[in-house]
């Protein structure tokens, strides 16, 4: 830690203000608010609130919707992960092997981190659609087959797809920055020792991977289930029959559409403590336990 | 390091190549769609090879979105946000970081947990502060009575209000209101030498003038690091303009106004579906996040990692 300081005056508090105001209005008190509301029960404009206890809670449960919405998103997220993932790895590993266009290539693979997850659904309806895009195809050989307005699987695919393709880029750019940061000494020795490019992929470049694979493998994950509105909101829109009804997407749904607050507050929370738990997770046993260096 | 891999060479570009051609494809399409007519966009055989309607489309898909006065908005937000996050992260880790005061911990911990609820987790309950900016300490004086004794001596009655809803300020503060950059700075002051903070104070220079003229110029890779990520986040925000702006004559921006282009029973009923405009639009709206991670790939990659998000 630090030895040398500023003495501490009026300019700490001046500092430290706006940051903490903010973070009060913003975050600490909605995030309150979330709990009080999800309580009680409120009417959307004003008007009175009643204590209920756990009753918000038992009413969300107790819907099949719900549950539909929850299952729909753990598939979600599990694929989503799995796919962007391993195509994030498969790529970072060539691309490490520094060919020549290697830089070419590295760029290609990042820049649809910026695209826009809205975009991202529009540009994917479109080649998923059983009209127009290269799924058209498809409807010439087995009319009626695909079609995402009907069918459920064929629905939650596309959305899958999409968040993979939009998430391989992040994972990329991580497993390749902890590829280069593998000491080159490392690489050298194992060469020597005459393990060939693919002996040592799997066997040095891999396991120094781990870190890195479990740090992303959350952060994935927790990703899928807070940031996928925008991609379901423009190729699906939770449909057909509520089968890409996404946690996040249902509580605004339910919030912003049926103007159901408690309902969607307790929504909220309930999404909140696993997002929590799957941060706790990972600092308490990813960040601890992996370590090889 | 000399390997003569010849066939993994080649599978190496194979495999690269068939990586690219995936990432590639859809958005191909969609600008192959965008260079169609009406006709053309909606007849079976889909199209792989560009047309000349490209700059008919854009154009047209420009005017039925308005984009003009949108990009606007989206530029002042976007840089707004980068500005602000930049200034409350640089200040608030200084303080963190340079001076010693009880509480410290504390308040490193409040702000550290901000990062681990997204602003989509938080959005109904953050949309009624938006509403009302002030009901936060209206609740406190109204709670703690204050509200009443303060009514029961002077007769005024206390009612703050700060509406942002269809506000710049709305769509602004909320998404800076975490601790994103805070963590990137913080990891930057920690490594700068006691000696140089001990020779600032030798030479009479105060904490402000210390971060003005040494640690300012001295974190201009982060600073341009961070503001590449937050430029892209910020003008990707979808839900939370969504929600916040209903006058989206004036004050919409550019993503959202794509759920307005999407085909389907709402925007073109039975007729059909104007898929060249949708995918023209997505392109335009697309563009400039991708050119600054391009143009700024090192900062870009450098930020990511070490934000973390």
């Amino acid at each position: 830690m630090r030895r040398a300081y500023f003495k501490f005056s009026w300019i700490v508090a001046a500092l430290l203000t706006p940051q903490l105001l903010i973070i009060f209005i913003f975050f600490y008190w909605p995030s309150a608010q979330a709990l009080y509301w999800a309580f009680t029960l409120e009417q959307p404009w004003g008007g009175g609130n009643t204590w209920v206890g756990f009753e918000n809670f038992q009413k969300v449960l107790s819907d099949p919707y719900y549950w539909g919405s929850v299952r729909v998103s753990v598939i979600y997220a599990l694929a989503t992960t799995v796919l962007a993932m391993g195509m994030a790895l498969t790529l970072a590993v060539f691309v490490d092997r520094q060919l020549a266009g290697y830089k070419a290539y590295r760029v290609a693979i990042i820049w649809p981190y910026a695209v826009a997850g809205p975009a991202v659904g529009l540009a994917f309806q479109f080649v998923f659609n059983p009209g127009a895009g290269i799924f058209s195809y498809i409807n010439t050989i087995a009319p009626g087959w695909w079609d995402l307005s009907m069918n459920p699987w064929q629905a939650i695919t596309a959305i899958v797809i999409a968040g993979a393709w939009k998430q391989v880029a992040y994972s990329f750019i991580f497993f390749l920055a902890a590829l280069q940061s593998i000491p080159r000494s490392l690489t050298e020795a194992a060469a020597m020792d005459g393990a060939r490019p693919l002996r040592r992929m799997i066997d040095l470049q891999l396991p120094l991977l781990t870190p890195t694979f479990f740090f992303l493998l959350v952060i994935n994950i927790t990703d899928s289930f807070t940031d996928s509105f925008g991609i379901v909101d423009t190729l699906t829109g939770g449909g057909p029959f509520r089968s890409t009804d996404l946690m996040v997407y249902k509580i605004y749904t339910d919030g912003f559409r049926s103007l159901d607050y408690s309902g969607a507050a307790a929504q909220s929370i309930i999404l909140m403590l696993l997002v929590i738990a799957l941060t706790f997770f990972q600092f308490r046993y990813v960040e601890r336990r992996v370590h090889y260096t | 390091m000399i390997e003569r891999t010849p066939v993994l060479n080649i599978a190496t570009h194979a495999i690269l190549i068939f990586g690219l051609v995936i990432i590639l494809v859809p958005i191909w399409l969609a600008f192959v769609a965008a260079t169609q007519t009406l006709q053309a966009v909606n007849s079976a055989p889909v199209e792989f090879w560009p047309s000349d309607q490209l700059w008919v489309n854009l154009k047209e898909a420009w005017a039925l979105s308005d984009f003009g006065p949108k990009f606007v908005n989206t530029l002042i937000v976007s840089v707004s946000v980068v500005v602000g996050k930049i200034t409350l992260a640089c200040i608030t880790a200084f303080a963190l970081v340079f001076f010693e005061f009880r509480g410290r911990m504390l308040i490193f911990w409040l702000i550290f947990i901000t990062l681990m609820l997204p602003l989509e987790v938080r959005i109904v309950p953050t949309y009624a502060v938006a509403a009302n900016a002030l009901s936060p300490f209206q609740s406190i004086l109204n709670a703690t009575g204050l509200t009443w004794l303060i009514n029961a001596v002077s007769g005024i009655e206390i009612a703050l209000e700060w509406n942002l809803l269809n506000s710049y300020t709305g769509l602004i503060l909320p998404l800076v209101a975490t601790a994103t950059g805070t963590f990137l700075y913080r990891q930057f002051f920690l490594t700068i030498p006691d000696e140089l903070v001990e020779a600032a104070r030798m030479d009479g220079a105060g904490p402000l003038r210390f971060l003005w003229d040494v640690l300012i110029p001295l974190s201009k890779t982060n600073i341009a690091a961070l503001a590449t990520i937050m430029f892209v986040y910020a003008w990707n925000q979808y839900l939370w303009p969504l929600l916040v702006i209903t006058d989206r004559e004036q004050f919409g921006m550019v993503v959202v106004q794509l759920s307005d282009l999407v085909p389907d029973q709402q925007t073109t009923g039975s007729g059909t579906p104007t898929w060249h405009l949708a995918m023209a639009a997505t392109l335009v709206v697309m563009l400039p996040p991708i050119a600054i991670v391009i143009f700024m790939q090192r900062w870009f990659v450098r930020g990511l990692i070490n934000t973390d998000k």
